[in-house]
C-alpha cells in the first residue's frame, strides 16, 4: 500500500496561505493571553489547593458553593471533573488561600465543611481514637487502626496488632474499590471484614457522602520557583537545538528549527489559552516534548535538503526544497499519522489526569508536522532570497556535508 | 544462512533474555497474577499510580548559620572585653535574611590592628570589613556559609530519614530537591493522611534543661514587674513560656524566668523512651551520654535546692525542685501528655534534632483509588495506541510491517528492562512516555522503509536499496534521537517527581530504539534477503 507516490505539490508556492494560517492562530493565541484568559497556569506553577471530591451521588455544585461560603473560604472555583456519572467535583482555592505556615489548612476547612451529617455532639479525636464522629470515608487507615486497637471489639490477645492491621486493610480496600466512598458501614460485612469490628465501626464512625481522591497543595514559593524552570528549561531546550543545528548543518538551519519550534510553543499554549485548559508541570513536559518532536520533523526535511543541494548544484533552491518536502511527504505524514494515533490513544483512554498533557501533544503533533513543511523550509529560502537582494553569494547554504 | 547472521542473531536473543530478565526476573510460575507481581516487584509505580504523600520541604538554613553568628558575636564581646576594647553596640541588621551580617558599632579609635588580629585568631570562618564611623561589619566567608548551609540541609535530611524509618513507612523516598534552593523531597507511598507524619517531621525537638530562676507568672508583664530592679531581666536570664499546675485542672498559661545557658541539651541525650511518671501519666524518661551525664552532675550538685526548667522547643516543659545531684537519668512530664505524644516525642528525641528549622511548601496526596483508575486508563491508552500502530504497520508495508512490528515489540521490552534494571519509577506521564516512544520509535522504522521504497523506484536491486535505505536513513536518524534526547536531558534536569520520570523512559524508549529499529531491523532484511533468489522483489 502507497498514500504518496510521486508526488509533486509547489508548497512554497502556497506560503502567503501558510503564513495567513499561521499568523490567525498566533495572533489568536496571543490576544487570548494578553487580553482575555491570561496564559492559565495550572496550580503548579500559580500556587493554591485542589481538592479532588468523589461523591456517592451526582454532586449539586451550587449546594457546596453554600458550603465553601459557610466555612469562610474566599471565592473557590467549584466545578465537575472528568465525566458526570463519576461524579467527582474539582475544589480550587487560590493562592491566597494557601499559606505556607500551615499548608494544609485550606484542604482541613473544605473537608470540615462538607461533612455535614457529623453526628451531633460528636467527634473525632486523633490521638486517642474515634469518638463517634469520625467520617470512615475520609478517615485515615492510622485513625481506623487506632480505634479498632482501643475498642478491641474481636476481644484479641496479644496478636491484636497484626489482626486489627489486616482488618483496617480488609476496609480501606473495600473503600478503594469503591472509588473511595460507599453508603453503608454494612457493605463490609463478607468483605473480609469480622462482624464485630462492622459493628464496633458503627458505633464510632459515620459515613459522609464524599470521599477525598486526591490532594494538590503548592505553596507560592514553589510554583514561583516552578515558572522560572519551566521557563528556563523552554530557553535551554531551544538553545540546545541551535548549537546541534549549527553544529551538525549551518547557523540559519539552527535559526529555521528555532523559528519554526517557536511559532509551534506559541500556538500550542495559545490553544490552551483560549480554552482555558489548565497548564500544569505535565503540560509543559508535553511541549517540550513537541519541541524535540516538531524538531525531529524539521531535521527530517533539512537533512534531504542538504543531500540533495549536493546533487543538484545547478537548480534554484526554492526547487530543491520544493523537492525535498516532496521526497519527504509520505514519512513526514505516515510518522506524524502513527504517532497522532498514539497520542489520540491517550487523549480518549488516559483518563482526565493526562487530559491536559494529550491535548497539548494532540495540538503539537499537527501543529509541529504543519511547520516542519510550512515554516522551517520557506524560512531557508528567504534568507537565501534576502541575501541574494543584498548581492552576495548564495551558495552558503550548500550546508556542511557528512 | 551464514555464521555472521547466527552471531548476530544470537546476540539479538541474548539480548532479549537479559531485558526480558529486567522485567521479570525468574517468575515463580507462569499464571497472569503471578507475571504481573513479578512485573511490580521490578518496576516500581510513582506515587501517581499506588497512592501515597509526596511533600517538599524549605530547611530554613539561616536558622543554623543564624545559631553560629549568635555565637560568633558571643565570641567577639568576650575578646572586645578582655582586650579592653569599647564600642557602642553589636548587632545583626539583617537577621532574617543575612544572619551571618554582624556589625560592631562605634569602635574606639586606634584598635584597628587588635580588632584585625582578634577576628583572624578567634573566629577565622569571618570576613572582616571597616566603614565609616567606626563601624565594622563582619560577614561569614561565602564558600563556608555555602557548606554551611548545604550541612544543614544533609542533617536535615538524616534526621527525617531516621523518623520516618522509625514510624514503618514502606520504601519513603528523602533526598535534596531543587536547583541549590535548600528543599528536600519527601516521598511517602501508601500514606493517607500525612498529618501525624509531618508533624512529627516537623518537629525541632530542641531540649534543653536550664536553671529556673522564677514563675510561675501570670503574664509577661507579672514577670517583668516581679524582677528586681523592677522591668529589666537579669542579662543571663530569659523569659519562655509554659503552664503552671500541668496535668491539673487548674493549668493554665504562664511564664518562667530561666537561665540563658543550658545545663545539658538533646545533643547529649543518648537514649530516650516513653514511660510513666510518679501519677501513671504518660512521659519520656532519658538518658544522658557519659559527658552530659557529667555536666548534669555538676549542675545539679551545684543547685541542690534550686529549681530546675525543661524546656522543649522553647516551651517551658515542667519546673521540679533539685533534692539531690542527678547524674544521667532525667524524666519529661509534661502533664497533658497523651501516649501517642510521648510515643513520638521520644522516638523524636531519639532521632536527633533538626539542625535548622523546616516549612512545608507543596504537599500531594494521591488516593490509592485514584491510583489504580490511572493505571487502568495509562494501560488501556497504552494498548489502544500501541495496537493501531502495529496494525497499521502490517498493512502499509506487508512483510516489512512484521520487521518493523518486531522491532516496535523488542524496542519496549528493552525499554521496560531498562527500568527495570536502573530502578526507575514509572509514573502516569511515564506510561505517556513509552506510549510516545512507540510512536516516535516507528518514526525509525517509516524513515527506512520509505527510503528502500524510494530507492527501489530509482530501479535498485532489493540488496542495494536495503543497504542505500539503512545509510542514508542513519544520519537522520541520529539528528532526530540526538535532540529528542536532548529536550528530555532538559525536561530531567528541571523537572519533579513524575515529570521526571517522563524523561527517563523517553530517553531510555530512543535509546532501545536505536538498537532495535537499525540493528534488528537491518538483520531480518538481510535474512530475508539472502532466503529469496535474485531479482525476487521484497515485500515492502
Amino acid at each position: 500500500m502507497e498514500f504518496f507516490r510521486d508526488v509533486n505539490i509547489d508548497f512554497l508556492g502556497k506560503k502567503w496561505y501558510f503564513i495567513a494560517f499561521s499568523l490567525i492562530f498566533s495572533v489568536a493565541g496571543v490576544l487570548s493571553m494578553l487580553f482575555w484568559h491570561g496564559i492559565p497556569w495550572g496550580v503548579d506553577f500559580r500556587g493554591g489547593t485542589l481538592v479532588y471530591v468523589k461523591f456517592s451521588h451526582t454532586p449539586d455544585l451550587g449546594a457546596v458553593r453554600q458550603l465553601m461560603d459557610r466555612a469562610g473560604l474566599r471565592d473557590p472555583k467549584i466545578q465537575t471533573y472528568d465525566v458526570a456519572s463519576n461524579n467527582e467535583v474539582l475544589i480550587d482555592l487560590s493562592q491566597k488561600e494557601t499559606s505556607e505556615k500551615a499548608i494544609d489548612q485550606g484542604q482541613i476547612q473544605i473537608i470540615s465543611a462538607l461533612e455535614t451529617n457529623v453526628p451531633a455532639g460528636k467527634q473525632c479525636g486523633a490521638a486517642t481514637g474515634a469518638i463517634g464522629g469520625c467520617d470512615l470515608n475520609n478517615a485515615s487507615s492510622l485513625t481506623i487502626k487506632n480505634y479498632l486497637m482501643d475498642h478491641d471489639p474481636m476481644h484479641l490477645g496479644t496478636d491484636a496488632d497484626q489482626k486489627y492491621t489486616a482488618q483496617t486493610q480488609a476496609i480501606v480496600g473495600y473503600r478503594n474499590k469503591t472509588g473511595g466512598v460507599f453508603n453503608s458501614i454494612d457493605q463490609l460485612t463478607g468483605n473480609g471484614v469480622d462482624p464485630a469490628v462492622v459493628a464496633s465501626l458503627k458505633d464510632g464512625f459515620f459515613l459522609s457522602d464524599f470521599g477525598v481522591r486526591h490532594v494538590e497543595i503548592v505553596g507560592p514559593t514553589v510554583g514561583a520557583q516552578l515558572q522560572k524552570q519551566a521557563a528556563l528549561a523552554t530557553i535551554y531546550s531551544l538553545a540546545g537545538m541551535l548549537v546541534y543545528l549549527g553544529f551538525r548543518f549551518e547557523w540559519i538551519y539552527g535559526v529555521a528549527a528555532v523559528v519554526t519550534v517557536f511559532h509551534d510553543t506559541l500556538i500550542t499554549v495559545g490553544a490552551f489559552s483560549l480554552t482555558k485548559t489548565d497548564i500544569s508541570l505535565t503540560v509543559i513536559a508535553a511541549i517540550l516534548t513537541l519541541i524535540g518532536y516538531s524538531n525531529n520533523d524539521t531535521i527530517v526535511v533539512f537533512d534531504r535538503i542538504r543531500e540533495n543541494i549536493k546533487l543538484m548544484r545547478r537548480e534554484k533552491l526554492s526547487d530543491i526544497v520544493n523537492r525535498s518536502i516532496n521526497q519527504t511527504l509520505s514519512r513526514t505524514i505516515l510518522t506524524a499519522g502513527l504517532t497522532f494515533l498514539t497520542v489520540l490513544a491517550l487523549f480518549l483512554f488516559g483518563g482526565e489526569v493526562l487530559h491536559g498533557f494529550s491535548l497539548a501533544l494532540v495540538i503539537g503533533i499537527l501543529i509541529g508536522t504543519y511547520s516542519s513543511i510550512a515554516i522551517a523550509a520557506p524560512i531557508l529560502v528567504a534568507y537565501q532570497d534576502w541575501r541574494i537582494s543584498r548581492g552576495k553569494r548564495p551558495q552558503v547554504l550548500a550546508a556542511k556535508v557528512k | 544462512m551464514n555464521t555472521n547472521f547466527l552471531w548476530k542473531l544470537g546476540a539479538i536473543l541474548a539480548i532479549l533474555l537479559i531485558f526480558l530478565f529486567g522485567i521479570f526476573g525468574i517468575p515463580s510460575r507462569f499464571s497472569a497474577p503471578a507475571l504481573a507481581k513479578a512485573v511490580t516487584d521490578h518496576i516500581h509505580l510513582g506515587l501517581d499510580l499506588r497512592g501515597g504523600t509526596h511533600l517538599i520541604l524549605q530547611v530554613q538554613v539561616n536558622d543554623a548559620v543564624n545559631v553560629d553568628a549568635q555565637n560568633a558575636m558571643e565570641v567577639l564581646k568576650q575578646q572586645l572585653r578582655s582586650h579592653k576594647i569599647d564600642y557602642a553596640d553589636i548587632i545583626q541588621p539583617d537577621q532574617p535574611n543575612n544572619p551571618d551580617h554582624i556589625v560592631l558599632k562605634g569602635v574606639q579609635a586606634g584598635a584597628r590592628t587588635d580588632l584585625l588580629s582578634i577576628v583572624q585568631d578567634h573566629l577565622p570562618e569571618y570576613d572582616i570589613t571597616g566603614g565609616a564611623d567606626n563601624n565594622w561589619t563582619l560577614s561569614m566567608k561565602p564558600q563556608l556559609l555555602t557548606d554551611l548551609k548545604s550541612k544543614a540541609v544533609t542533617q536535615a535530611i538524616e534526621t527525617i530519614r531516621n523518623r520516618i524509618d522509625q514510624l514503618g513507612v514502606s520504601e519513603p523516598q528523602i533526598e535534596e530537591h531543587g536547583l541549590g534552593q535548600y528543599q528536600i523531597l519527601v516521598q511517602l507511598p501508601d500514606v493517607d493522611d500525612p498529618a501525624r507524619v509531618k508533624d512529627i517531621m516537623q518537629s525541632t525537638a530542641m531540649l534543653e534543661i536550664k536553671q529556673s530562676l522564677g514563675g510561675p507568672y501570670s503574664s509577661q508583664q507579672a514577670a517583668l514587674q516581679a524582677q528586681q530592679p523592677v522591668g529589666v531581666l537579669p542579662p543571663d536570664a530569659i523569659l519562655l513560656p509554659g503552664h503552671s499546675n500541668p496535668g491539673t485542672s487548674q493549668e493554665s498559661e504562664a511564664w518562667y524566668v530561666v537561665s540563658r545557658v543550658s545545663a545539658v541539651s538533646g545533643k547529649d541525650l543518648r537514649d530516650a523512651q516513653p514511660s510513666r511518671d510518679q501519677n501513671g501519666q504518660p512521659s519520656v524518661s532519658f538518658t544522658l551520654t557519659g559527658d552530659g551525664g557529667q555536666r548534669f552532675y555538676n549542675f545539679t550538685n551545684a543547685h541542690v535546692g534550686d529549681s530546675l526548667a525543661v524546656v522543649l522547643d522553647n516551651k517551658v516543659q515542667e519546673v521540679a525542685n533539685i533534692k539531690e545531684p542527678i547524674r544521667d537519668r532525667g524524666e519529661i512530664s509534661g502533664g497533658s501528655m497523651s501516649e501517642q505524644t510521648s510515643k513520638d516525642l521520644s522516638m523524636i528525641l531519639r532521632s536527633g534534632a533538626l539542625p535548622a528549622g523546616i516549612k512545608y511548601l507543596e504537599e500531594r496526596t494521591v488516593g490509592p483509588s485514584l491510583g489504580a483508575d490511572s493505571v487502568r486508563a495509562g494501560v488501556r491508552a497504552a494498548i489502544a495506541g500501541m495496537l493501531a500502530v502495529l496494525i497499521f504497520m502490517l498493512v502499509y508495508y506487508r512483510w516489512a510491517g512484521v520487521n518493523a512490528d518486531v522491532a516496535l515489540i523488542l524496542n519496549l521490552i528493552i525499554l521496560l528492562g531498562f527500568m527495570g534494571y536502573f530502578g526507575a519509577v514509572l509514573t502516569l506521564p511515564g506510561i505517556a512516555g513509552v506510549i510516545l516512544t512507540v510512536g516516535m520509535g516507528v518514526d525509525s522504522n517509516v524513515l527506512i522503509f520509505e527510503r528502500i521504497r524510494e530507492e527501489l523506484r530509482n530501479g535498485k536491486t532489493p540488496p542495494s536499496a536495503v543497504d542505500q535505505g539503512f545509510s542514508h536513513a542513519w544520519i537522520t536518524i541520529v539528528d532526530t534521537h540526538v535532540t529528542t534526547i536532548v529536550s528530555a536531558a532538559i525536561l530531567f534536569l528541571f523537572g519533579t517527581g513524575p515529570v521526571k520520570g517522563f524523561a527517563v523512559t523517553l530517553t531510555f524508549g530512543l535509546l532501545a530504539n536505536l538498537f532495535t529499529a537499525v540493528f534488528v531491523s537491518r538483520v531480518i532484511f538481510d535474512w530475508v534477503l539472502s532466503r529469496k533468489q535474485r531479482g525476487e522483489a521484497l515485500s515492502i
